[in-house]
């Protein structure tokens, strides 16, 4: 069996539905950002249920500005930023899920990160990608230039190490038994 | 104030004295440093907030959680596809089914697996059931929250009847684990329909009586009207979704808007409010628990007899007297447990609208039994991110209201 075949009929739905929608706001991108886009990966040629763009890290700011502020577009409801790990080199790939309220539908963005590479950050066009940047740091390591405050969000402080990279182990435990004290200089 | 000031500098007093610090302002420069949380009554879950008050006025806050994590996303990587159907309970432990049902959607829609009308019939009843009985305990304990207790316990009453009709479903009340990849894990048992329009009916009338009890109630509008207002505009910077959005005129409710199971076959209204307060969630959340209820005896209605398992192959779990009678049954069953089924490559995210907002599962497979990626987007990390802003100026007992209303979930949030 063609194991590309089953999303492309599942999402047949959105297929028939944004499938015209969506190539024409691929060429427009492709018009403003020709340079930066570095791959585009659409259904059903593709085993995915959206578009998956693939931007240059240093122009990621700029796509997702136009895509949320251009007519046409308008995919103003950042659905969720995540990252994963490839385990070849750029070896990390930062995930960007958007929605519009406007067309109802989805697009992905995604960006080519190595180890050590710092991506721009998104809080300049959310304050809500605040806190899933510094998870994608807390989880993976990949750091976002310009963030105003990163930090490690769902392990301890004190965490060695990166837990959702493929070479951190499933039981990695380390123990900590007294709590984090409150620090005075988040509240100034 | 200069009123004040004046009276002071008329008094008859002891020389040398000077007044040091503004009448008006209490603590002068002094700020107390609140810690709240992990482990306090007025937190719901393990979560931790400290904020610097003058007097009573929040004036800097921070919060902080993680206390219960338990790296779902790291298991959801290195445990079979059918595996991590009960890790998902233990996400948003109110409305347990409503994570499953979404969860084994995320992988049929990957494999590209149908399901047959029953079984997507049963899956809306799951959906919505679990719907009510997380707006139940969000009401509930808000209420409880600012001291109106017998409010709650009206809701906590039908909530245990609702977990009875879900116990008949599948055996269990709280973490249910009750859909399969392909199917369910059992079919509905006789006479359900008849027994959920009962409950249904029956729930009407709390939800009536729990709305008189609360809704004009002097000290309840008093605690929540204009409190912690969350408008339009912080709703998108946020990514607020849910009740929470639609009670700031977010009109977006994704089981009309990207319509999945049979949700485009029901009549149901999506309500909206304007105002984005304490007060508004709160009506949000009883108008939508009237929708549910309708949906709910739709589907009672409509729910025919029929297979609840899908005819493909690769995922159905074999019936027992296969497993137990046949050398190959017994052969695919060991297989199907140990080995798991294969997904093929590709990625999707497939969303849902939870109780709480967009629930979405991103699951990148490349072709084995195990997810590459398994990413779980809870709408409580994104709701409880626009706390911070949301309670700054407020008084510190507003925030408790705040918090129960946006409905914060450790076990979603911490995951």
């Amino acid at each position: 069996m063609d194991v590309r075949q089953p999303i492309a009929t599942n999402g047949g739905d959105w297929l028939t539905k944004f499938g015209e929608l969506w190539k024409k706001q691929l060429t427009q991108i492709n018009e403003s950002f020709g340079s930066s886009v570095q791959e585009v990966r659409m259904p059903p040629e593709y085993p995915t249920d959206v578009p998956i763009i693939y931007v240059q890290k240093e122009s990621i700011i700029d796509v997702l500005k136009f895509l949320k502020e251009q007519p046409g577009f308008e995919y103003g409801f950042l659905a969720d930023i995540t990252a994963t790990d490839e385990e070849i080199d750029p070896r990390f790939e930062v995930v960007y899920n958007l929605f519009s309220h406007q067309h109802k539908c989805r697009i992905r963005l995604k960006v080519r990160v190595s180890e050590g590479e710092e991506v721009p950050t998104a809080t300049s066009i959310w304050l809500g990608a605040n806190w899933a940047e510094r998870e994608v740091f807390d989880m993976y390591g990949v750091k976002f230039k310009g963030h105003p405050d990163l930090r490690r969000i769902l392990m301890d402080s004190r965490w060695v190490g990166h837990p959702l990279r493929k070479d951190y182990p499933l039981r990695g435990y380390q123990l900590f038994t007294d709590s984090e004290p409150v620090d005075p200089t988040l509240l100034e | 104030m200069k009123e004040r000031k004046d009276r002071v500098a008329q008094m008859h007093l002891p020389a040398g004295y000077q007044m040091e610090h503004d009448p008006d302002d209490l603590w002068g420069d002094a700020r107390v440093i609140v810690n709240i949380g992990p482990t306090h009554p007025a937190m719901h879950g393990a979560l931790r907030m400290v904020a610097k008050l003058n007097g009573e006025t929040i004036e800097k806050s921070y919060c902080e959680f993680g206390f219960t994590h338990r790296a779902k996303e790291k298991l959801g990587e290195n445990r079979t596809f059918h595996n991590f159907i009960v890790y998902t309970d233990r996400l948003n432990y109110c409305s347990a089914l409503i994570n499953n049902v979404t969860y084994v959607r995320a992988v049929e829609k990957l494999m590209g697996v149908e399901v047959p009308d029953r079984c997507i019939w049963i899956r809306m009843i799951c959906c919505e059931l679990a719907r009510i009985t997380d707006h139940l305990i969000c009401v509930g304990i808000n209420a409880v929250d600012l001291g109106a207790f017998s409010f709650f316990l009206y809701g906590f009453h039908q909530r245990e009847e609702a977990y009875t009709l879900i116990e008949k479903l599948c055996g269990a009340r709280l973490t249910t684990s009750y859909p399969r990849v392909g199917g369910l894990m059992a079919d509905a048992p006789e006479g359900f329909e008849k027994e959920l329009k009962a409950w249904v009916l029956k729930t009407r009338e709390v939800i009536d009586e729990m709305d008189e009890l609360l809704t004009n109630n002097k000290i309840w509008l008093k605690r929540t009207v204009g409190i912690s207002v969350f408008d339009k505009e912080k709703c998108l910077q946020y990514s607020y979704t849910g009740p929470n959005a639609r009670a700031a005129g977010i009109d977006i409710d994704l089981r009309r808007d990207q319509p999945c199971m049979f949700y485009k076959d029901v009549e149901f209204d999506v309500p909206i409010s304007q105002n984005g307060d304490v007060y508004d969630r709160y009506m949000i959340r009883i108008a939508e628990m009237r929708q549910s209820l309708n949906i709910l005896s739709q589907c009672a209605d409509r729910i025919k007899k029929g297979s609840i398992w899908t005819e493909d192959k690769r995922v159905r779990i074999p019936d027992k007297d296969i497993v137990h009678n046949t050398m190959e049954g017994m052969i695919y069953h060991f297989k199907f447990f140990m080995t798991g089924f294969d997904v093929p490559e590709g990625e999707a995210y497939t969303q849902f609208e939870a109780a709480n907002g967009e629930l979405g599962f991103y699951i990148v497979s490349k072709g084995s039994p195990r997810a590459h990626r398994m990413r779980i987007r809870g709408p409580s990390v994104w709701h409880y991110q626009g706390l911070t802003p949301m309670v700054e100026g407020e008084k510190i007992a507003d925030m408790v209201a705040g918090l129960g209303s946006i409905n914060v979930i450790a076990g979603e949030l911490d995951r």
